[in-house]
């Protein structure tokens, strides 16, 4: 019993740090087509930001909050940076965004090592995180909770922004057929970079939560960018509901693997599954219907 | 001049240069670093026939050159431990005994069979899988760029059997020669040179056949492929396990030509480093990738020598300038001219921007 919670909780806890990872993703490269390969390193920006922040307010807790609202902008405005310059004028080619946004990573990483230094950083995390709650007889640590429900409290967010603002209603016609909201009179260029503006951003708060987790360092991204994307994949586009399904499905099928064989094999049973998966739903968990072909 | 003489006058160039001034003018180190290069290219070929021609952006090649090194290494780990001998490293880390699955690779005539087959097996399952159901562009880019972090992951794990992050290394010798020799070394050298042209040479060949005019088909109109009957995930898949069966070989000389070969090899990292060269040199052009990856190899050991911070900066802009402004690489900059001075008279059509896929979303 006490190896099934703590199992379970392993792979919700894996879950919500995939899901942070990967929600800025599902809008961005779910909704617009445009893989950005320097995502992860929006989420390495907003680790390092939440460390700065350290730097100016000693106490943790204080810190703690103040970067995760700093850590969204810092994470939107890059992203609405590379928009703005690269990838706007990119959107017939998508295949070769994911170069170009890889060169941007590469940059970026070396920007990071330039400045912060190659060795890895801690970020304290404040005394009110410190400790275990006891659920059902297993310690789970609070700062994984934390996350937890941070990427329940994320998804919240951006459901409320897609479903009740005007932001929301824009996105999701631009999203269900570009030319006929271009027609009804939406700016989708404007659409556009806002939606990059909050995928980033949603980056820049998973970074500052996964300074919970363990030093930071400038290949942070890379450690989860590979598993965002296939989050993504996995999730199907359109809708946010498959990558929460696909997160914490995959967390959870990632954990169990983790306990009955080791890491490594783990990782390879895992892409084993997805692929047999696509055999089954080519289109991802969710998708939005479409008559285009295939 | 006709695309004909040029691509046979270039290749006339490629070979002179390979097999009679390079091996003149370098020392023994400089020439067996481009043999390095040489394997590089090999993965590269491949590249430009499964990316340039076949519009599958290919993320993951690390995969199959780390097979054919791995197979290659494990070969020439069991051939320096003896008959029956276990290769040092397991001694160090393992029980001391040789797993099961590495006595096959004893045996010469099955190593090379298996550097052969057994990557272009792997892109065969892989890609029948994915192609048929009509997964492709940017999930088919991430499903083979997952496929190398979950294999880097698997060899740095599996430590016992595979020396984890050290990789293999500290061969003695190659199918009974030894590689201290510097007579040997340079006779790699001249293998590596060889094959990398005949690659060059197979590609020409599949692109003037039927098959490859189906090839670049598929990249530009694949539905319309499907409807005159044919059926696009073999086309496509066919390119891919020959782009994994170069990248298989270049891996397998790779191993003895460097001494080593190791996770660091075949990772994401590596992987998309591969498709650099590619894209300068021009993903669509039959000699541009192998001086793509020659030029962007040569340009890496030099720079980062130096300044290592600086090249990363400089692969990073190049990676941005190139794809952003040059999609079709340097190679097609002398079109990019000759276009300018709109002559009439050229007969050369411009070969068509490659239009890959508009759309990510697979519906």
């Amino acid at each position: 019993m006490d190896a099934l919670v703590s199992q379970l909780f392993a792979g919700l806890s894996l879950g919500s740090v995939l899901l942070l990872a990967a929600l800025g993703l599902a809008l961005t490269f779910g909704q617009m087509g445009v893989i950005n390969m320097a995502h992860g390193e929006f989420m390495m920006a907003g680790a390092y930001t939440a460390f700065v922040v350290q730097g100016v307010i000693a106490d943790a807790g204080v810190s703690l909050l103040v970067s995760l609202v700093i850590g969204f902008l810092v994470g939107g405005l890059l992203g609405l940076l590379l928009e703005v310059t690269l990838i706007s004028r990119m959107y017939k080619r998508p295949l070769d965004t994911l170069l170009v946004t890889f060169g941007v990573a590469l940059v970026l990483q070396q920007l990071a090592r330039d400045v912060f230094g190659a060795p890895n950083v801690d970020v304290r995390a404040p005394a009110w995180l410190s400790g275990a709650v006891d659920i059902l007889g297993v310690g789970i640590p609070k700062t994984r909770l934390f996350i937890l429900a941070l990427a329940l409290l994320c998804v919240l967010a951006l459901s409320l922004l897609l479903k009740l603002t005007p932001l929301g209603r824009r996105i999701r016609a631009t999203v269900q057929n570009r030319d006929l909201a271009e027609t009804s009179g939406i700016s989708t260029r404007a659409t556009d970079r806002l939606t990059f503006f909050v995928g980033s951003g949603v980056a820049g708060v998973a970074g500052v939560a996964l300074t919970l987790l363990g030093s930071i360092g400038p290949t942070l991204g890379t450690n989860y960018i590979v598993d965002a994307f296939l989050v993504v994949v996995v999730g199907g586009i359109g809708q946010l509901k498959g990558a929460v399904i696909a997160a914490f499905a995959l967390g959870l099928l990632q954990a169990g693997f983790e306990y009955s064989t080791t890491a490594s094999i783990a990782k390879v049973l895992l892409f084993v599954v997805i692929v047999a998966f696509l055999q089954v739903r080519p289109q991802g968990l969710v998708s939005v219907r479409t008559r285009s072909l295939a | 001049m006709s695309p004909r003489v040029r691509f046979w006058g270039g290749l006339a160039i490629a070979a002179a240069l390979l097999f009679g001034v390079a091996p003149a003018l370098l020392s023994d180190f400089r020439l067996n670093l481009l043999a390095k290069f040489c394997c590089l290219a090999m993965v590269a070929v491949g590249i430009g026939l499964a990316w340039g021609r076949g519009g599958m952006l290919v993320l993951g090649q690390g995969v199959f050159f780390g097979l054919g090194g791995y197979i290659m290494a494990m070969h020439l780990k069991l051939s320096d431990a003896g008959p029956g001998g276990v290769p040092d490293f397991m001694l160090l880390y393992g029980d001391g005994t040789v797993p099961g699955w590495w006595e096959p690779f004893r045996d010469p005539v099955v190593t090379v069979l298996a550097i052969l087959v057994l990557p272009a097996l792997v892109a065969t399952l892989l890609g029948l899988a994915v192609f048929k159901r009509r997964v492709r562009g940017a999930y088919f880019a991430i499903l083979s760029q997952a496929l190398a972090a979950a294999f880097a992951i698997l060899l740095v794990g599996q430590q016992k059997v595979t020396g984890g992050t050290n990789g293999l290394n500290g061969f003695q010798s190659f199918f009974g020669f030894t590689l201290s020799d510097p007579v040997n070394k340079r006779m790699l050298y001249f293998i590596a040179a060889g094959v990398l042209l005949l690659m060059v040479l197979t590609v020409r060949l599949i692109m003037g056949s039927r098959y490859g005019e189906l090839l670049v088909a598929v990249r530009d109109q694949e539905n319309r492929v499907r409807f005159l009957g044919y059926d696009p995930a073999v086309v496509k898949t066919v390119a891919y396990a020959v782009a994994a069966c170069f990248a298989a070989i270049g891996g397998a000389l790779f191993t003895p030509v460097v001494g080593i070969i190791s996770p660091a090899d075949v990772g994401v990292v590596p992987s998309i480093a591969f498709l650099v060269g590619v894209a300068i040199g021009g993903r669509a052009t039959l000699l541009g990738p192998v001086l793509g990856a020659i030029g962007v190899s040569w340009a890496e050991t030099s720079l980062s020598e130096s300044f290592p911070s600086f090249w990363i900066y400089f692969q990073g802009a190049l990676f941005i300038l190139v794809v952003a402004f040059l999609p079709n690489g340097l190679a097609t900059v002398g079109r990019f001219f000759r276009r300018r001075r709109a002559e009439p008279a050229d007969p050369v059509a411009p070969e068509p921007e490659p239009a890959l896929e508009t759309s990510g979303k697979a519906s």
